[in-house]
């Protein structure tokens, strides 16, 4: 008998290929937004800070509208996407890649941006002096410097996308094989007469793959600790 | 023509700064009390603080020009900048710190590590090297991206006495064989003495003098008299041949006995502390001071209710100073234009600090 029944295979498959690609797509905005708060003064930057904090403050659920109106086929940005590249997001795979990257953001900022916060500026201004453009500087020496921040802040991001629910279920709603990912799965199994032995399978699962995304990412961490410090 | 001619002016918030000095090669000392403005005239010169107004011109070339809007970027300068922190970037290999710049210098990294003596730290990270490793790995690093001015500020604060005196030979090594103008930042006296040929005075963000060390140190200005030490150098080379471990030394004002220094040779410069210096209208017998100069009183200056301060013209245009009590000055009777001896005990010297070697 398989470990995994094709139901479970099918929403940890979709939960990965979500979280993977919502992490990779949503990763160097997050550098660069963090970048900017870190390290730039620019009119409307509270406003930025706001922004990007949002998700974290408001109900999910709220994000997951906020994103219907904007990216659904109808909504300002989804109509144009429509028309233009005949791209439809609601109610897709990618949708819910949308949702749980919007979700992630700010985690992932917030680490990043403590990262770069930590790099004596002086090692920038002495890379200047050495004949360093600014982009030579950012490539050699803040951003390599800020690897672990970045490592520590992808490895939240993937948890987090991993148990995204609210956002999901209202922008990309809960259907098998396109939305539902480990955490609708299991929304869908206690709703099912009968299903909490289902239930009880898929927590283990979602708690194992934590356990594993957190566990490589600790490993990851270190190693990029020791090569950037020498430390570790 | 001078290496550095400075003329700039800046307000940051109650603090305002203005600069202005030329320098020439060798070791050009900024120092004065912290808050003067030292580090930011160093900062505005390897442009990464501009300022509102003036001139700064390196070897004849103009990095900043407010009136004619001239700001070389920071890249362009061709100024070493070593801090007190060595601030080498800790993810990469000595060997690829010390490459990082991209410009062509005269010197190989062969050559630098070398003189700094680094070659076995190569394939080390800075996170193992000790701060004196680290201080000279930052000195190569700024030697290798072909600077045409160094600036230092204070790269030896971070280390103790024995590691300073270590790394001072370095530092002229700099300037001796690769000819290299120095802008050095510090507030240790010893160092001054040791390494400065000019000296700017800062205080409160204004130039207060600037000269050579030993026109600083014996300026008449009473107004100067807590920015430096009580006291005067003298340059003095050291003769063959000891007697009971005194060493007859030649200096322009005369000879004078001492212990003998590094044995090293060459010309050294004498710190003479002011306290250690009595006076004598005549040149005494039975005492067992080692050392008389006959000198002249040029200025007499009465500190307080019981101090007085000379200052003695030497031969050989040199100058000394020496303090003694009021009490003493009316017995003796001691006026302006009077020809007197100055007595310096032999043992007032400190060998380690105040003895420095010179091309």
């Amino acid at each position: 008998m398989p470990l995994l029944t094709p139901f479970e295979t099918e929403a940890l498959l979709l939960s990965l290929k979500v979280a993977v690609a919502a992490v990779t797509c949503s990763l160097p905005f997050a550098v660069a937004v963090a970048w900017l708060l870190a390290r730039k003064e620019f009119p409307g930057k509270s406003v930025l800070n706001v922004l990007v904090h949002l998700p974290l403050v408001v109900p999910p659920v709220v994000i997951g509208y906020l994103l219907l109106v904007t990216l659904g086929r109808k909504g300002i940005v989804g109509a144009w996407l429509d028309e233009t590249f005949g791209i439809v997001i609601a109610f897709t795979w990618m949708a819910a890649a949308v949702a749980s990257g919007v979700m992630a953001f700010p985690l992932m900022v917030r680490a990043i941006r403590l990262s770069i916060e930590a790099v004596d500026t002086r090692l920038e201004s002495v890379a200047r002096t050495l004949g360093a453009s600014r982009a030579r500087v950012l490539m050699t020496v803040t951003l390599p410097l800020t690897l672990p921040g970045v490592v520590a802040g992808t490895a939240l991001g993937f948890a987090r996308c991993l148990g995204e629910f609210g956002a999901t279920i209202t922008f990309a709603s809960n259907i098998p094989g396109v939305s539902r990912t480990l955490p609708l799965a299991l929304y869908t199994a206690l709703n099912m007469p009968g299903g909490e032995a289902n239930a009880l399978r898929l927590v283990v699962l979602s708690v194992v793959l934590a356990f594993l995304a957190l566990g490589i990412s600790e490993l990851m961490a270190r190693r990029v600790t020791r090569m950037v410090t020498g430390i570790g | 023509m001078s290496a550095v001619d400075i003329d700039i002016g800046l307000r940051r918030g109650s603090f305002s700064l203005s600069a202005i000095f030329s320098a020439g090669s060798g070791i050009t000392v900024l120092t004065g009390p912290s808050g003067s403005g030292k580090s930011t005239v160093a900062s505005a010169v390897a442009g990464l603080v501009r300022p509102e107004r003036g001139r700064i011109t390196v070897n004849g070339r103009t990095l900043f020009d407010a009136s004619g809007n001239i700001d070389v970027d920071v890249a362009e300068r061709r100024i070493g900048y070593v801090l007190q922190d060595a601030l080498l970037f800790p993810h990469l290999s000595v060997r690829h710190n010390l490459t990082y710049s991209r410009r062509d210098g005269d010197l190989t990294l062969d050559r630098v590590a070398g003189i700094l003596g680094i070659g076995p730290l190569l394939d080390r990270k800075p996170v193992g090297l000790s701060g004196g490793e680290r201080q000279r790995v930052a000195i190569g690093r700024a030697l290798l991206s072909g600077p045409s001015l160094l600036i230092m500020d204070e790269p030896l604060a971070n280390l103790d006495a024995a590691r300073r005196a270590e790394l001072m030979p370095f530092i002229e090594t700099l300037r001796d064989t690769l000819a290299l103008p120095v802008l050095y930042i510090t507030h240790n006296w010893p160092e001054i003495i040791r390494l400065a040929d000019t000296v700017v005075l800062m205080e409160q963000g204004q130039v207060r003098a600037a000269g050579p060390l030993q026109s600083v140190l014996t300026a008449g200005d009473e107004t100067l008299r807590h920015l430096v030490p009580d006291g005067s150098v003298i340059e003095a080379t050291p003769t063959a041949g000891d007697v009971d471990g005194l060493c007859r030394f030649e200096t322009p004002a005369g000879p004078m006995f001492l212990p003998r220094a590094n044995a090293s040779g060459g010309k050294v410069r004498l710190f003479i502390d002011a306290h250690d210096v009595a006076i004598a209208l005549e040149a005494p017998r039975g005492v067992s001071v080692q050392n008389v100069l006959s000198g002249i009183i040029d200025a007499m200056t009465i500190l307080d209710d019981s101090h007085l301060d000379l200052r003695l013209a030497l031969a050989g245009e040199q100058a000394i100073r020496a303090r003694i009590t009021r009490h003493a000055g009316a017995q003796l009777g001691l006026r302006e234009g009077m020809t007197v001896f100055a007595l310096i005990k032999s043992v007032s010297f400190d060998r380690r600090l105040q003895f420095r070697g010179i091309e």
